[in-house]
């Protein structure tokens, strides 16, 4: 469960997030939707407690990302834009130096990184160096990266750029498995389609407000429009004018 | 604890994988550092042999209008050769680099001297032509000679005593002592140790900070379950590992190269001895974590791994400049000096090297001012990063 409360964070004169509010529910996968620059990212720094907010709160099932932050990076996992993996390290070796940072027990850890493998289904190429690696074999390294620690809530940004179709699909797949798992996914992209074949809940964010909040088919009432690109755009006009 | 350990392992790993970088880092040095020698050596012998009595080579113009002065040159080991066409033609070849000096001896030379007329010769030469100062030198030298002993002649021959022309008696009277001798040189080689240390251990010391945020694996790194102090802690341990194996490879390297470095001809007996590498990689030892620190602090600070690389090449320098000013200065060890950090390293070394007594008060305030310094500049690194700004 992940809450965020009106945070404003600004960079010098720019005003990137204000005022940005809204829950990510367990069990379900939560897509915030923007165009570029619209402070998603900001906004996933911020729960990843990379970046203290200048006003507002936001938790992590309950651990304030300010005050107790230890507390709220142990509950999240966290898939960066763009994999971050090491690339003189192999998948395996990636893996399980996340799973000793995060403390696991020494004895545990070579099997908890065997099922990491499993379920993602990377035994192809786990005990290759990730310096090769395509963006499809990146980005499910660092997704099993980021479950190492078998987190409560997971952070994906922009996870599917630059994926070819089966990549895409594969990742899908798991993101609805994690979510089977009754985990809290929350997922940013600034793809509409990608967004409405995922998610249970869309948050539009424009201009570092949110829009609008609501399901693909809540989108569509309150929008007045069938079309979810339409709806967005739309959306975004809103906060625009407002 | 256990973190700690488990960023410095990662670092290792994964630095001794980076196989061209580890080469230069590790290897360079130690391969470098004894050619450097062998060909500084080599030329000091030779600068040394030129300042001795070497036969040189003089061309003379209008050779027969002195025979005497060719002869008195000639006991002065200056052999004479015929010289250029005329005056012109000698400033010509002076300035065009081909003789550094040309000895002119006019017509009317003999008859000059004869008639106790000051006589004129003239010495074609360039003083911006530093390498040929020696020869210049020595024909001046020897032209001097000639002109007193002349001097001297003509007053005995009217029972004056030549002495009184020289109411001034100068003596030089040499003081470097062999070891002194070895001392400057041997100076060179806390420089090149320091250097060495800080070579090993820059290449992790930008890939640990700039090139983990190049990477973009920064990100993920700061959002685990994690204190940043013990991140950076097991980074600069890292760092300081690969700076001390640097070390030890660039001391056994002077130590197995010393037996064939003539050392002897420059009258050197420099002490090192296994137990002086030992304790010279003691001395330098708290010298990694100021050294490691300090990089990555500095790379931390910037965007990308280039600028990381061209910031760090400046930095390497920074504490070899003390020495290099110290050396110029040739200051002897004093108690202020060794609360600064490499100078007193180097300071310490050169006493061990050059077989002087050094004090063990010295040694403890070298080694706690600079551990000090570098655990001032840890917690500068740990600060840094708990900021957003490194995120870039």
């Amino acid at each position: 469960m992940i809450e965020v409360e009106g945070i404003h964070k600004s960079f010098g004169a720019v005003h990137a997030v204000r005022g940005v509010s809204f829950a990510a529910e367990d069990g379900r996968i939560t897509g915030l939707l923007g165009p570029n620059g619209a402070g998603k990212s900001t906004t996933l720094r911020v729960l990843c407690t990379l970046l203290k907010p200048d006003r507002g709160a936001a938790r992590i099932d309950g651990a304030d990302v300010v005050a107790d932050s230890l507390a709220a990076r142990r509950k999240i996992g966290s898939l960066p834009h763009g994999s971050g993996l090491y690339p003189r390290l192999t998948a395996r070796e990636n893996i399980a130096y996340y799973a000793r940072l995060c403390g696991l027990e020494r004895r545990a850890i070579a099997g908890r990184v065997e099922e990491i493998i499993n379920t993602l289904d990377i035994g192809d190429f786990a005990d290759r160096r990730a310096k090769g690696f395509s963006h499809g074999e990146r980005t499910k390294t660092a997704l099993g990266r980021a479950l190492i620690h078998d987190p409560q809530n997971l952070i994906l940004d922009e996870p599917t750029t630059g994926l070819d179709v089966m990549a895409t699909r594969g990742l899908r797949e798991l993101i609805v498995k994690l979510k089977a798992q009754g985990r809290c996914v929350l997922f940013s992209s600034h793809v509409m389609q990608e967004v409405a074949a995922l998610c249970d809940d869309i948050c539009i964010i424009a201009h570092g407000k949110v829009a609008i909040h609501d399901s693909a088919d809540g989108i569509r009432q309150r929008t007045g429009r069938d079309d979810l690109e339409d709806a967005f755009v739309a959306a975004v006009a809103m906060v625009e004018e407002a | 604890m256990r973190p700690v350990l488990t960023v410095f392992a990662k670092e290792v790993i994964d630095n001794l994988r980076d196989r061209r970088s580890l080469l230069t880092a590790l290897f360079g040095m130690p391969i470098a550092m004894p050619i450097f020698f062998v060909v500084l050596i080599s030329f000091q012998i030779e600068r040394n042999i030129d300042s001795a009595e070497e036969l040189i080579e003089l061309p003379v113009i209008g050779a027969e209008h002195a025979p005497n002065l060719l002869r008195y040159l000639e006991s002065r080991n200056i052999d004479i050769v015929a010289g250029p066409a005329d005056g012109a033609a000698a400033a010509e070849a002076v300035q065009a680099g081909d003789e550094d000096v040309v000895l002119l001896i006019p017509a009317d030379f003999g008859e000059e001297l004869a008639g106790m007329i000051p006589a004129t010769v003239e010495l074609y030469l360039d003083q911006a032509n530093t390498s040929g100062n020696a020869d210049i030198g020595r024909v001046r030298d020897a032209l001097f000679g000639y002109n007193q002993a002349l001097a001297g002649i003509r007053l005995s021959a009217r029972g004056v005593n030549p002495a009184l022309l020289r109411p001034l008696n100068i003596d030089h009277i040499d003081v470097s002592t062999p070891s002194g001798r070895a001392a400057i040189l041997l100076g060179m080689l806390s420089y090149f140790f320091l250097f060495a240390l800080l070579m090993g251990g820059m290449y992790l010391a930008i890939d640990a900070t700039a090139g983990e945020r190049e990477r973009g694996s920064l990100e993920p790194l700061l959002s685990l379950p994690l204190a940043r102090a013990h991140l950076i802690i097991g980074k600069i341990a890292a760092t300081c590992v690969f700076m001390a194996i640097a070390l030890a490879l660039c001391l056994l390297s002077f130590f197995a190269a010393l037996p064939f470095l003539p050392l002897e001809q420059l009258g050197m007996t420099p002490n090192f001895s296994l137990a002086v590498v030992l304790a010279a990689f003691a001395l330098l030892l708290p010298f990694t974590l100021v050294s490691a620190s300090m990089m990555t602090l500095a790379a931390s600070f910037t965007k990308s791994y280039k600028e990381a690389q061209t910031w760090l090449g400046v930095l390497l320098l920074v504490p070899t400049m003390p020495i290099l000013i110290v050396s110029i200065l040739t200051v002897q060890p004093r108690f202020e000096f060794m609360f600064i950090p490499a100078l007193s390293q180097h300071l310490i070394l050169v006493d061990i090297v050059s077989n002087e007594p050094v004090s063990a008060l010295h040694i403890a305030i070298s080694a706690t001012s600079t551990l000090t310094l570098g655990a001032i500049l840890t917690w500068l690194c740990v600060r840094l990063y708990h900021r957003e700004a490194l995120l870039g």
